[in-house]
């Protein structure tokens, strides 16, 4: 997504340190991606009233109340459509939102999948740790099949969901994968996700040490490689991102799988917003033209 | 009793019956005639059986009335439905090569039109319809002028041969009933007011951009679906952001969002749509956040039938979201009054930054009614209340921003994003003054005790700034009719009959639900001789809740839950088989089958 640089504050890490400390498990993936959002948001120099970090429900869905910036800790699955309407109304704010697997892609699997297509102007961090956490180890839509959950003792019988093709197919302009182990790779997309002009989604793998046995650090590892790695690799091809999206097991990739940068923005193609953003606009609409309003019912 | 002329127009949708609708709603408006419209139809787009009812008279027509003074059927199932409801002195105008009347009503003048000799229905196939408008105005005593004049703008767009083809047509059906029937014995009058026409929906979305809604989204579901439409149609205009949501879910969220951003924001939709925004009411509660829904009721469970009215919402409505919160709900009462409704409830909101739900019902959504264009006012009283859009010289106040801060009004001056110095989190779970959560880590029932004392303090502010309702008519009536929403009207006309056959009657009808003033009301009902409930619904959802919030329990009921709405001899019989003591319980049988 798109922003707007600050010219002369200067922006520091302390000023996106949050009022409390997450209550995030030692050893959690989420702290790597808190630390890698206020370092890029620090990179990119942007001051914290002009951001609106937004969640639903979950363990990841805590982030807004560890950083310091406007935040929104809405309800389970719905921080995209909470989002939408954010950034519709004032389209000069930066917004992330942020949230876990289970709240994205099972309960907001429908904002998920609308909100791409609009190629609404924001970034979507998705702390993907295959599990659903904070009910305490049940399946959720990104757990491998075979994986014993609570909820699936006996081994987990449904495909997950490829969050990477699916992000593709419905027609999202920015899509990437970081490891909250990799810091400087993951701050990285991070803030070519925020520069984007459109929607980004970056999945993020962010382990969960409590309730994930079989998605560990130890087991992602080996097996992460690095799209920027391959000279050959080229993120405006698409044919090309879905193939590599398909890739998992021996060599899982994460990167910049796909960009393209001339789809317009939802904010961008309503004439509606040319003014400026409707949080500023005069609330009185002209008597010339409520006088046509009227004039028409006659 | 007013002087009414009512019009009915049947047939099958994809036959034109808008059409003669909006040519006689013109014609009528612009000769200084109020009139009230209700499309009794169905939820299919070609076929099944329309009946659109249209009622004028020099006053204020507040609802369909009893009596249809001229039919036109426009096939053959209309007229068999339609026609042994007339009564002396009305007429009846038909295509005699397709439409056979069947039964003779006494008193009731058949004008047959033989339109294939009076009309090319090769090359015009709404002919028969253009012919029965154009013998209908003769028999009025209304000039063909008017007509040309209408049908003009009608086909503008058509091109000139098109207007003066339908012209000829509607001329020869003028002609041919100044020559072969009977006029009207009250030819229609002229005033010299103007007034404008248009349906609930209309309303409420003017109103909306009267009270400086900056932001509507919506899913389409009837019969709220005009509010998107007229929304949509005029967004550049009035400079409105308007989306169309993939869900009711996302459209109440969607809304959150641009009213925490700092618009006005709002979006409609019925009682489906309204179940699926019912977490949402409660996340705008709980951040503080406010945001206007209104529900245009139909009649339920379920999908239940999505074209017929019914007032079934209203514990839907008290009980949307789990928890305590403050919200207001208010019936608008007519349509006219779905326009000024919206910005007193967006006022309330603002300042005690809650929910608000317009409780709206087919019946006045999809209806039409006259309104005095002076009536139409967007230049209302905007209060936003205690709302920070704007860095201040010390920008912390105290020290610290608290965004929930403790008040004794409960109010807590909210910031927008964007406005340096004021950053926090406003959070769905229970948190702290400054936003903190204190639903997870360390839970704390002294201060969870604080902050729910907190938003129910407003509950006490918005009883404050609503008036309590007021009775209407005589003060020592033999009968108190009490409704709520859009039964006014209809009410209203049901006591000017009881008046006028000996039975005194008064009204008393609430448009605030919540707060519902329950002193003031016993207040006016202790003193009432005989009381009864009206309402469009099974159970009586009002009954029960006035039951539940003051212990009040009326003499008797009526009740109609069929789809369609009250005629004004349903209530006057309801109530004098009541005073009679036959029951206490009357659900009129709805005689026109539509």
């Amino acid at each position: 997504m798109a922003t707007a640089l600050a010219a002369t504050n200067h922006v520091a890490m302390n000023d996106f340190k949050g009022k409390v400390d997450p209550d995030w498990c030692p050893g959690c993936g989420d702290f790597g991606v808190l630390s890698a959002v206020q370092k890029a948001l620090v990179d990119l120099q942007i001051p914290n009233h002009n951001v609106v970090t937004i969640s639903g429900i979950g363990c990841s869905s805590n982030f807004p109340g560890f950083i310091n910036t406007y935040g929104m800790h809405t309800l389970h699955g719905r921080a995209l459509a909470v989002a939408t309407g954010v950034k519709l109304a004032n389209h000069d704010l930066t917004v992330l939102v942020t949230g876990g697997d289970g709240d994205g892609f099972g309960i907001g699997g429908n904002h998920f999948v609308h909100s791409m297509r609009r190629n609404v102007d924001l970034l979507y961090i998705v702390m993907d740790n295959q599990i659903y956490g904070l009910t305490t180890g049940q399946t959720s839509p990104t757990s491998r099949v075979g994986m014993k959950t609570k909820s699936m003792p006996f081994g987990n019988i449904e495909s997950p969901v490829n969050p990477i093709s699916l992000a593709l197919a419905a027609g999202a302009t920015f899509v990437a994968r970081g490891f909250s182990a990799e810091q400087k790779h993951l701050t990285e997309l991070i803030k070519q996700g925020i520069r984007h002009k459109g929607f980004s989604f970056l999945d993020v793998f962010s382990p969960c040490v409590t309730y994930n046995h079989d998605n560990t650090y130890q087991w992602f590892r080996p097996r992460v490689k690095k799209l920027e790695d391959d000279r050959a690799y080229d993120p405006a091809d698409w044919m090309a991102a879905m193939g590599k999206s398909l890739l998992w097991d021996e060599e899982i990739p994460i990167g910049k799988f796909f960009e393209r940068t001339d789809v317009p923005t939802l904010h961008g193609a309503e004439p509606v917003l040319n003014a400026g953003p409707l949080a500023h606009a005069d609330l009185r609409i002209p008597v010339d033209v409520t006088r046509t309003f009227v004039e028409e019912l006659m | 009793m007013k002087q009414t002329f009512a019009v009915g127009i049947g047939g099958a949708a994809g036959q034109g019956v808008a059409t003669p609708g909006d040519i006689f709603a013109k014609i009528f408006s612009r000769r200084g005639l109020h009139l009230n419209a209700y499309n009794a139809y169905q939820s299919i787009i070609r076929g099944g059986h329309t009946f659109l009812t249209i009622r004028t008279g020099p006053e204020k027509v507040t609802n369909m009335g009893d009596r249809v003074d001229l039919l036109i059927p426009l096939n053959q199932d209309a007229m068999d439905r339609h026609l042994g409801l007339l009564t002396d002195g009305a007429a009846c105008i038909y295509n005699s090569e397709t439409i056979k009347p069947g039964v003779e009503v006494e008193g009731v003048q058949l004008c047959p039109l033989p339109v294939a000799k009076l009309a090319d229905i090769t090359r015009n196939k709404v002919a028969q319809n253009t012919l029965a408008v154009g013998a209908a105005l003769s028999m009025m005593g209304i000039g063909f002028q008017a007509l040309e004049e209408v049908l003009g703008e009608q086909f503008k767009k058509k091109g000139d041969a098109v207007v003066s083809e339908n012209v000829d047509i509607a001329r020869a059906g003028y002609d041919y009933a100044t020559a072969n029937f009977k006029p009207f014995a009250w030819p229609l009058p002229m005033t010299g007011n103007r007034y404008a026409v248009l349906s609930g929906n209309v309303a409420m979305a003017m109103g909306g951009a009267a009270a400086g809604v900056k932001f509507y989204c919506a899913y389409p579901m009837s019969p709220s679906t005009g509010v998107l439409h007229w929304m949509a149609a005029h967004a550049r205009k009035a400079g409105i952001m308007v989306r169309q949501v993939e869900d009711e879910i996302g459209v109440v969220n969607m809304a959150i969002g641009a009213a925490h951003a700092g618009v006005r924001s709002m979006c409609a939709t019925s009682g489906g749509g309204f179940a699926l925004m019912t977490e949402g009411l409660g996340l705008s509660a709980m951040m503080e956040t406010p945001v206007v829904v209104i529900d245009c009721q139909r009649a339920g469970p379920s999908t239940g039938v999505p074209t017929k009215t019914e007032q079934g919402d209203l514990w839907q409505m008290l009980g949307a979201a789990f928890g305590d919160y403050p919200r207001a709900l208010a019936a608008p009462l007519d349509i006219g009054d779905c326009f000024k409704i919206i910005p007193e409830v967006f006022n309330i909101v603002d300042r005690f930054q809650c929910p608000g739900i317009v409780l709206c019902d087919l019946l006045l959504s999809e209806g039409r009614l006259s309104v005095d264009p002076k009536d139409l006012d967007f230049g209302p009283v905007v209060d936003r209340g205690e709302l920070i859009t704007a860095a201040s010289s010390e920008p912390n106040g105290d020290g610290v921003y608290k965004r929930y801060k403790i008040t004794e009004s409960g109010i807590s001056p909210r910031a927008i994003p964007g406005v340096e110095g004021y950053t926090h989190t406003a959070a769905s779970d229970e948190h702290d003054e400054d936003g903190v959560l204190i639903s997870d880590e360390f839970t704390n029932p002294t201060k969870r005790r604080a902050m729910m004392e907190k938003r129910m303090r407003k509950v006490a502010g918005i009883e404050a700034v609503v008036p309590p309702p007021v009775l209407w008519g005589p003060r020592d009536a033999d009968v108190t009719l009490i409704g709520w929403g859009s039964t006014m009207g209809v009410i209203e006309e049901a006591c000017e009959i009881l008046i006028e056959q000996g039975i005194s009657a008064n009204q008393l009808q609430i448009r605030w639900l919540v707060p519902l003033h329950g002193e003031a009301i016993l207040d006016i009902l202790k003193e009432a001789r005989h009381t009864i409930i009206v309402e469009n619904n099974y159970s009586g959802q009002f009954a029960r809740y006035l039951r539940s919030e003051t212990s009040f329990v009326p003499d008797g009921h009526i009740r109609k839950y069929d789809g369609e709405p009250f005629m004004p001899h349903h209530i006057v019989e309801a109530v004098k088989e009541q005073m009679s003591g036959k029951t206490k319980l009357s659900v009129p049988a709805h005689e026109i089958l539509v």
